[in-house]
């Protein structure tokens, strides 16, 4: 069977190739601000909100959204009470979204749950509505991160810089919040709940590895998301693999190649 | 000399002003009821022990925090409302970033101009000119394509001050701008930090341990005090007219 004629593996590679521009990308600016576990957060929190979707028989996605949002404020909420346990906010805000899921699991018995996709991704089921929603996430994601680029590098540089600059950094802090639980949400479906977090932190290690600049790090994220993305996908449908493993796999792969290569050019 | 001792209106203005300000954090009080005004032109060294509130103070007149009660104004607008904060050079104590940060020299200093001013603003031909003058002004330029964590303390520190005066600000404010640095490089940061009260039409407020260069340049006994923190005051009378100068390209012209 020819795979690239097969319509559902188009749609696997084009929602695949979105997400690996966005989640990277938002990746980066998390990571950079030592917030690498909110991926992990948001992730399960939006599954509670993707259980509770099927329950009430609203689209998954958006209520995963939804969730998502509304525990990327309260985290800023906690971030502020406990200043410097930035962590500790992320931890108990997990283990509330997996509370929260594991409870409309178990409501939802009867009803013939299709979790699991979500949980692990599945990417071969992407419908018209899923790619519209990756394809207008990444258009807001781009659009604002190339809008505010500037703005983005200091306030992920220097925070304070931003606050005596003028800028609105309570704004700024909501907007990141915000474009990560879209990405999230849209990613979810297609490397699963589970290993969202490795799409967003993993490029940006290997980028942190290599670049010198932070033009740099921003093209490396996103050339390293594209190239496990793609041929994970590839590489899994060629073998029958679990494509959101294959991908987080590629990625963990790239990260020890990127981390060789460092030494390599430390020791020059 | 008298003619300088007159105070000329628009020459000799407010820049930041004090009126009896308090602040606690968690219940105790770090500063209580201090006023205080820097003019233009002015060179503030404020000195006091640990915890008398001196990097508590440039926050606040930052808008880093708000106080708890007083007022504080900058260039005669209250600091909440003040909307040209490019005119705030603004020198953190320490940078604790994070040394693997993905960033060239060059973009931090950039990162100096990225402020409100610049908002929805591209960053033009000029702005990387101004780059490069910030950058030859504190002899850095051959460092311009460094990674910033790659650099040495007193390398970093004046990157941070290029940073500051990218901006072409009126008002430099600094947080002990020499802990870290050997003894070499600190009388070379602070010659030319006078040097730059002295020719520049720049307003300076500095935290410092050094008890001993701030006695040299700004005198014995301070002209105010509050609470353990001492201000000492110099004013400089250099500058014969009051014409804005931008700092960037005279430096450069007198080497």
């Amino acid at each position: 069977m020819d795979l690239i004629t097969a319509e559902f593996f188009q749609r696997a590679l084009i929602g695949g190739a979105l997400i690996a521009v966005t989640a990277p990308l938002m990746g980066l600016f998390l990571v950079l601000r030592r917030l690498a576990m909110i991926g992990d957060t948001l992730s399960h929190v939006s599954i509670a909100g993707v259980a509770l979707g099927f329950l009430l028989g609203v689209y998954p996605v958006l209520m995963g959204l939804l969730f998502a949002i509304a525990a990327s404020f309260a985290i800023e909420k906690l971030r502020r009470t406990y200043r410097t346990y930035a962590e500790l906010s992320l931890a108990i805000i997990m283990s509330g979204g997996i509370a929260l899921a594991s409870l409309f699991f178990t409501l939802g018995m009867g009803f013939n749950l299709n979790v699991s996709s979500y949980l692990f991704g599945s990417i071969y089921t992407l419908d018209t509505t899923d790619l519209i929603v990756i394809a207008a996430v990444t258009v807001i994601v781009l659009g604002l991160v190339t809008l505010h680029r500037k703005e983005l590098f200091l306030l992920t540089f220097d925070e304070d810089a931003a606050a005596v600059g003028g800028l609105p950094v309570r704004y700024f802090n909501i907007m990141i919040s915000i474009l990560t639980a879209l990405v999230i949400s849209a990613a979810i479906k297609i490397v699963g709940a589970l290993l969202v977090s490795a799409l967003l932190t993993i490029p940006a290690a290997c980028s942190l590895a290599l670049s010198r600049s932070f033009r740099q790090a921003i093209v490396i994220v996103v050339v390293v998301g594209e190239a496990a993305v793609i041929a994970g996908l590839w590489i899994a449908g060629v073998w029958n693999l679990a494509p959101g493993g294959t991908v987080v796999l590629l990625l963990i792969a790239l990260l020890i190649v990127a981390l060789t290569a460092r030494t390599r050019m430390m020791r020059v | 000399m008298c003619a300088w001792a007159a105070p000329q209106p628009g020459c000799h203005r407010d820049i930041v002003t004090l009126n009896d300000v308090s602040f606690s954090f968690d219940g105790k009080p770090v500063l209580s009821h201090l006023s205080f005004r820097i003019q233009e032109r002015d060179f503030i060294g404020l000195i006091g022990p640990n915890g008398a509130g001196k990097s508590t103070l440039l926050r606040l007149i930052v808008g880093l925090l708000t106080p708890d009660s007083g007022r504080i104004e900058l260039f005669g607008a209250p600091a909440d409302q003040f909307k040209e904060r490019e005119l705030i050079g603004y020198v953190p104590q320490k940078n604790n970033f994070n040394p693997l940060f993905p960033a060239t020299v060059r973009e931090v200093v950039m990162s100096g101009l990225f402020g409100r001013r610049k908002l929805f603003r591209r960053v033009t031909r000029q702005d990387a000119d101004r780059c490069m003058d910030a950058l030859r002004t504190m002899q850095i330029e051959d460092l311009a394509d460094k990674r910033i964590g790659e650099l040495s303390g007193g390398q970093q520190q004046r990157v941070f001050l290029a940073r500051a005066l990218i901006s072409n600000p009126q008002l430099l404010i600094l947080d002990e701008p020499m802990s870290g640095i050997d003894a070499e490089t600190q009388q070379n940061f602070f010659h030319l930090i006078r040097h730059m009260h002295q020719k520049h039409n720049i307003t300076f407020l500095m935290v410092s341990h050094d008890m001993e260069m701030v006695r040299s340049y700004l005198g014995e006994e301070p002209k105010e005090t509050s609470g353990k923190l001492s201000f000492f005051v110099r004013h400089s009378h250099d500058l014969e007219d009051c014409a804005e100068t931008d700092l960037l390209h005279t430096v450069r012209k007198e080497g």
